[in-house]
């Protein structure tokens, strides 16, 4: 086995290692033994596996077809909203108003009936689907708009940072029916189970370990693939591929869409484990934070993107409170010094695989003997 | 004027009366040019003549004001994106070489095989054991047989510029045409070049624009001069070299 077939192995059993380990930490420890894990730190941990989905997404196209979207979270937080939906119509007659029907929210902006695009939504798989299904399709429409006119580069970027921040415009409005400002929250339960529980909360983590591990299975075939050297190709002298009879367009919507299913399944498992969903997930800065992640991590590497948004939201998340006013200085000074001297990210630290965003040349590899 | 142009039957190629203008600058002007099947044809003139908007239009990456540009008798290329040109079996080299830089030389070939360029095809896609011949068969022809599994990025500059040469032949085109392919070479490399264009020209048509004189000479195939955006000469080598006209502009200053 090479190198990189042992690393595509490692990757999945070190994150559905890990997390099982820290869900056994919770439920088989009592509280007051010193290993024991608190529900706390699963739902942190939960959280960082979902980012980290982001960050595999967005290292798919940016590090492999040269897309450099910054308004990728979007697809994150349409992941999200299609599950708070189903949440939302989950809590029933125990919200405030004992409404059966309407969520909070819509009893009090006086609405007496559910709009169509909330039908449906009382069903998990209806709901998982669409999670899907809404990212896939929002990436397929502007992707193919954007790409077949060979729109690229920095004006790309521009396009994608608009794209997200029309919709955190759109979903602040009340009357587009999610909720508004406030959002999607006060979740009781996901199908059946109590979202409280410290056993919902493992089965949350290990559910999006198990998701980015298959996430991460999958965007190693697409990348070492015949599919993954065209994109590349693409990516870095994209009229050469046009003249030798490929559409670009068609091989960056591939990737796009898959990009962001990706990115919505992530979003989808970030609403049960954080409790809330509002659009503020669709804030640009959201967006440029995740590429900050697989910058720092590594472009191009798969693992770097996981690494890095693991690496970087635990930062966060101890400077947040240990030194809250220092954060964003830190994140800024992060970036700098791993743009300087860290052109490759953190992983080429660990690894000597050449500097191409590559999987390793591959002589004779796929050759039936 | 310039050479006989005759019924478009017998014709690979014909150009009449392109016009492409950009911004007011007029960088073809009622450019007429026909390539027989088989031609091998050298293409010259000095800088801004129009020699690479000549191959833009061909390959369809401009669209021309006026006239028309026909492929095998008829084929209306005007109307179609490269994409669709490469697949009629139009190769394109580029002045500077341009290869995959991070892909091997053996993956830059394996890519520009003639085949199926849908994605969902090559998401699938396992090299077959026919692939790795026709691979083998034109890593000889380009004489990087040893280089197989280099990065493309570490070859020299002339090994690049086979290897394009190389993908261009894995395309399986009827005609290659080729921007400058000696530029920068050593005088070994040129004569290596010249002989790989003409071992290439046995099978297919090419058309070679070029500034070197000494390797136009070597290649001894008829010779188009271009000037502002038009043909200005043509004939074979000697007479375009004798030929005031073309004397006056290449001199004349």
């Amino acid at each position: 086995m090479t190198r990189a077939t042992v690393a595509s192995f490692l990757v999945p059993v070190l994150i559905i290692g890990g997390a099982a380990l820290l869900a056994l930490g919770n439920a088989a420890l009592p509280p007051t033994a010193a290993l024991h894990v608190s529900v706390f730190v699963i739902s942190l941990v939960g959280k960082y596996l979902c980012y980290a989905m982001l960050a595999l997404a967005l290292d798919l196209v940016w590090g492999y077809a040269g897309i450099l979207s910054l308004g990728h979270a979007a697809f994150f937080a349409l992941g999200g909203y299609a599950m708070g939906m189903y949440l939302m119509r989950e809590i029933g007659t125990r919200g405030v108003y004992g409404n059966a029907t309407l969520p909070d929210f819509m009893v009090f902006l006086n609405w007496t009936e559910l709009p169509w695009y909330w039908y449906g939504f009382n069903h998990f798989a209806f709901a998982a689907l669409m999670a899907l299904v809404v990212p896939a399709l929002l990436a397929l429409v502007f992707g193919y708009l954007a790409f077949r006119s060979r729109v690229s580069g920095v004006y790309l970027s521009i396009i994608t940072q608009a794209l997200t921040f029309a919709l955190l415009l759109a979903f602040f409005r009340n009357n587009m029916g999610f909720g508004g400002n406030n959002g999607l929250t006060d979740f009781k339960d996901i199908i059946g189970f109590d979202l409280h529980a410290d056993a919902t909360r493992n089965a949350l983590l290990l559910a999006t370990a198990i998701a980015l591990a298959g996430a991460f299975l999958l965007a190693r075939y697409v990348v070492a693939s015949r599919l993954g050297k065209i994109l590349i190709a693409v990516r870095d002298t994209e009229s050469r591929t046009r003249f030798l009879g490929y559409r670009p367009e068609s091989y960056k919507l591939f990737v796009f869409v898959l990009s962001a299913i990706i990115a919505g399944i992530g979003g989808a498992l970030y609403v049960p484990q954080v409790g809330i969903i509002n659009p503020g997930e669709f804030s640009p800065a959201n967006s440029i934070e995740a590429v900050i992640w697989v910058a720092v991590g590594g472009r191009g590497t798969l693992v770097g993107a996981i690494l890095g948004a693991i690496l970087v939201n635990f930062g966060k998340t101890y400077f947040t409170s240990a030194l809250p006013d220092v954060w964003l200085y830190a994140l800024g000074f992060l970036f700098i010094l791993t743009t300087l001297f860290l052109p490759h990210g953190l992983v080429r630290v660990f690894s000597r695989a050449r500097p191409s965003a590559l999987p390793e040349p591959s002589p004779a590899k796929e050759h039936p003997a | 004027m310039s050479g006989a142009i005759g019924g478009i039957s017998d014709t690979l190629l014909y150009l009449s009366g392109v016009s492409v203008s950009f911004d007011g600058f007029r960088a073809l002007n009622n450019l007429s040019l026909v390539l027989a099947p088989g031609e091998m044809r050298a293409v010259i003139g000095p800088n801004g003549a129009g020699k690479t908007t000549m191959m833009d239009v061909i390959t369809g990456k401009t669209r021309p004001d006026a006239g028309d540009v026909i492929f095998r008798a008829d084929t209306d290329l005007t109307r179609l994106d490269e994409p669709a040109i490469a697949a009629l079996g139009i190769g394109r080299k580029f002045q500077k070489p341009t290869v995959f830089e991070p892909h091997t030389v053996h993956d830059n070939l394996l890519l520009a095989l003639a085949g199926n360029r849908a994605p969902h095809h090559a998401l699938f896609a396992r090299e077959t054991r026919a692939e790795r011949a026709r691979i083998d068969e034109l890593l000889a022809i380009i004489r990087l047989a040893e280089h197989r599994y280099r990065r493309a990025g570490d070859l020299s500059h002339g090994q690049k510029q086979w290897l394009e040469i190389g993908m261009l032949l894995a395309q399986e085109p009827d005609l290659l045409l080729i921007d400058e392919p000696v530029a920068g070479m050593t005088d070994a490399e040129t004569a290596e070049t010249a002989r790989l264009l003409r071992e290439i020209n046995r099978t297919k048509s090419v058309v070679v624009v070029e500034h070197d004189m000494d390797f136009v000479r070597a290649l001894d195939v008829k010779v188009t001069v271009l000037h502002e955006g038009s043909v200005l000469s043509e004939g074979s080598i000697e007479h375009v070299s004798a030929d005031p006209r073309v004397i006056e502009v290449y001199l004349g200053r």
